[in-house]
């Protein structure tokens, strides 16, 4: 009798177990400053999730996204990558825009042995964290590397020789401040001065009098989209328009609306661009957006495109690792990342994206420059 | 020239922490409490502003007189919901209950008025005047000259009407006040009003600078309450003028030593006041007669 009920209830289990998803969990900043590009990433998972789903998932199982809003605070980010980790049981954890936010998770992730996906934030340390082994991964810039190509940005085109650096003061700002400096000494120039800002500053003038006073032919400018708009409309109030070259942090929100009349002086860099040519994999994914999202009218709508794009990509690569570990075994999608031969993805055709030594699918070949037109995130130099 | 402009940005920035450490000083003095949440208060300002001006499209002067009426009806809830009822029991926990208002309604708005922020581009505020090599925007202009203006309307209120004396009965005496037939629950309704509306004036006057959102108004409240301490926070001129000090004293920094310095060096000197000055830098000592 009792092997009979046993027989019974594997039966009844037997398709509970086969419906189970794969859990991707996300945590970033679905409210506050940073909430479009929240979603922004939210977007380009969902779609990455669908089209994965459509094909079957992995493992012959669907997969399906968990969010969590960290309100861009370490604190409550931590708190959600544990109740995600530990009671949602996700195989993967994605992580946002804030890069103290995902060096804030990386102990969390690094004891419970989950994989974490950054396609957003850009801290040197978010994979460059120390640990052995290493489970976070990143398919977005680096702040290293973006620090190299905004001096070799400043010097082609502005023919910058002594610029001024203006930084959030916070891990990212830190992290800029050790890659720029790093940066502007292998190249023998010397900056004008380095500031730093808080995002709650009204007003940044003194800072950038400072600047100017030291005589700043340029700006590096590295915040998030609110403090990013106090530097442009302190410059406005000044009277002083140097060359702008900026981390990303505008693309993060509405600048145009924030930043006034003076937001496209600001150039910034992005991982991809809806505009201009598209190969096959972006009129898929453009096509895909504008189906289940109603507001994607135009590639111009995608925005911020970078948080999609990334996104997109390191779901598809979190999908093969998933595949090439055959389980979701944390520490096995962790080997599965070194095991992806090949992707024609979105931002680019990947050729081993990660390796033991390497946890970042991006590289400086993979940037381009853009400015805001109007509310669209536009290469530079391109007209509406 | 980086003095002049880092003075230009001091006196604006202090002129906002001084409007805000007004509505501290204005409750204080009447009723010996405040709203600890002052910097919701200056938030509501500016949303409600927004939403007037450029989401229904009202001119700005209705869409601030509305604002600040709004800003004033919340103050009478603050006083109803937060202080009233637990001063009547003699108990101090309206410190609390003033800060969890301040939490609600700052997550109400995040929730109603949206969670990005918003610019709030005002065409006028845009200009400005070239003063010795330096642009000066009107709006710094403007915002301590409605500062200044603001305190000194509260003292005429406060030495030269009926309405002040009552407000200063209240504070001396409340039991003699209500046997000479003034109405105390309505005089410390009507300073909570006060009291909030400054913030909602500092709301408006900062929005077109900064931007629009739910948590705007924290770092400035905690900012005006250190000034409101700094100044005395009995006296109304002591209030703005140690506003305006602790705004220019923090952008000199920023301008001369390096951003660096300037929370660490602006709030050290808060507590080095406050150690050779108990009382704040114009307040007096409290006298209690036997």
């Amino acid at each position: 009798m009792k092997k009979l009920l046993v027989v019974i209830g594997m039966l009844v289990a037997l398709p509970a177990l086969a419906q189970e998803t794969i859990k991707i969990g996300l945590v970033t900043a679905l409210s506050g400053q940073s909430a479009r590009a929240g979603e922004a990433i939210t977007r380009g998972l969902q779609v990455a999730i669908d089209e994965l789903n459509a094909a079957g998932g992995a493992l012959g199982r669907k997969f399906e996204l968990v969010r969590r809003d960290d309100e861009a605070t370490p604190a409550k980010g931590v708190i959600a990558a544990r109740e995600l980790v530990h009671k949602e049981k996700v195989a993967v954890l994605f992580g946002g825009l804030d890069t103290p936010v995902s060096i804030a998770i990386i102990p969390v992730i690094t004891e419970a042995k989950v994989p974490f996906m950054g396609p957003w934030a850009a801290g040197t340390p978010i994979t460059h964290n120390g640990t052995s082994p290493n489970f976070a991964f990143r398919v977005s810039a680096v702040d290293e590397i973006v620090d190299k190509a905004m001096l070799q940005y400043a010097e082609k085109t502005f023919n910058a020789k002594k610029p001024g650096l203006i930084l959030i003061n916070n891990p990212w700002g830190e992290s800029n401040e050790k890659g720029l400096k790093a940066a502007m000494a292998a190249k023998n120039v010397t900056p004008a001065g380095i500031e730093k800002f808080e995002g709650s500053d009204v007003d940044v003038v003194p800072q950038l009098t400072r600047l100017k006073n030291a005589g700043a032919d340029s700006l590096f400018l590295v915040g998030n989209v609110g403090p990013s708009a106090q530097v442009v409309k302190s410059l406005d109030r000044m009277g002083w328009k140097p060359p702008i070259v900026s981390h990303w942090g505008p693309a993060g929100g509405r600048f145009t609306e924030l930043a006034g009349p003076s937001a496209p002086s600001v150039h910034f860099v992005q991982t991809y661009s809806f505009f201009g040519n598209q190969r096959p994999v972006g009129q898929k994914v453009l096509k895909a957006l504008m189906a289940k999202y109603p507001d994607i009218k135009t590639a111009g709508d995608v925005t911020p495109a970078v948080g999609v794009a990334n996104a997109y990509d390191a779901m598809m690569l979190t999908a093969l690792a998933i595949r090439n570990a055959g389980s979701t075994d944390g520490t096995k999608i962790r080997e599965g990342y070194y095991k992806i031969a090949s992707y024609d993805g979105l931002i680019k055709s990947y050729k081993s994206p990660f390796t033991a030594t390497n946890h970042d699918a991006i590289t400086e070949n993979d940037y381009v420059w853009t400015q805001f037109i109007d509310n669209e995130i536009l290469p530079v130099g391109m007209k509406k | 020239m980086l003095v002049i402009s880092a003075l230009i940005t001091g006196l604006g920035l202090g002129s906002m922490y001084g409007l805000l450490a007004l509505g501290f000083h204005v409750t204080y003095a009447v009723s010996a409490t405040v709203n600890f949440a002052q910097g919701s208060s200056m938030m509501l300002g500016a949303v409600f502003a927004y939403v007037f001006a450029v989401r229904l499209g009202l001119p700005l002067y209705a869409a601030a007189f509305i604002a600040l009426s709004l800003c004033a009806a919340y103050g009478v809830l603050v006083e109803r919901l937060a202080v009233r009822p637990f001063v009547r029991r003699g108990s101090n926990a309206w410190l609390m209950a003033t800060v969890a208002l301040g939490i609600v309604v700052d997550n109400t708005v995040l929730f109603t008025f949206g969670k990005e922020p918003r610019g709030f581009q005002m065409s006028w505020a845009q200009g400005g005047l070239d003063v010795a090599g330096i642009h000066v925007s009107y709006l710094q202009l403007l915002i301590p000259v409605v500062g200044l203006s603001l305190a000194a309307a509260l003292n005429l209120l406060k030495n030269k009407t009926q309405t002040g004396k009552a407000m200063l009965a209240v504070v001396q005496n409340p039991d003699a006040a209500r046997l000479m037939g003034i109405n105390v629950p309505v005089v410390i309704c009507g300073a909570y009003a006060l009291s909030t509306a400054f913030a909602g004036a500092a709301g408006i006057l900062i929005a077109p600078l900064y931007n629009v959102n739910a948590d705007m108004g924290t770092v400035f409240g905690l900012k005006a309450f250190a000034v409101a301490i700094l100044g005395g926070i009995t006296s109304a001129w002591g209030v703005m003028l140690a506003g305006l000090l602790f705004g220019v004293v923090e952008a000199l920094i920023t301008a001369l030593l390096g951003s660096t310095y300037t929370q660490i060096l602006s709030f050290a000197l808060v507590i080095v006041a406050l150690a050779l000055m108990p009382n704040g830098i114009f307040g007096r000592a409290e006298v209690k007669k036997v």
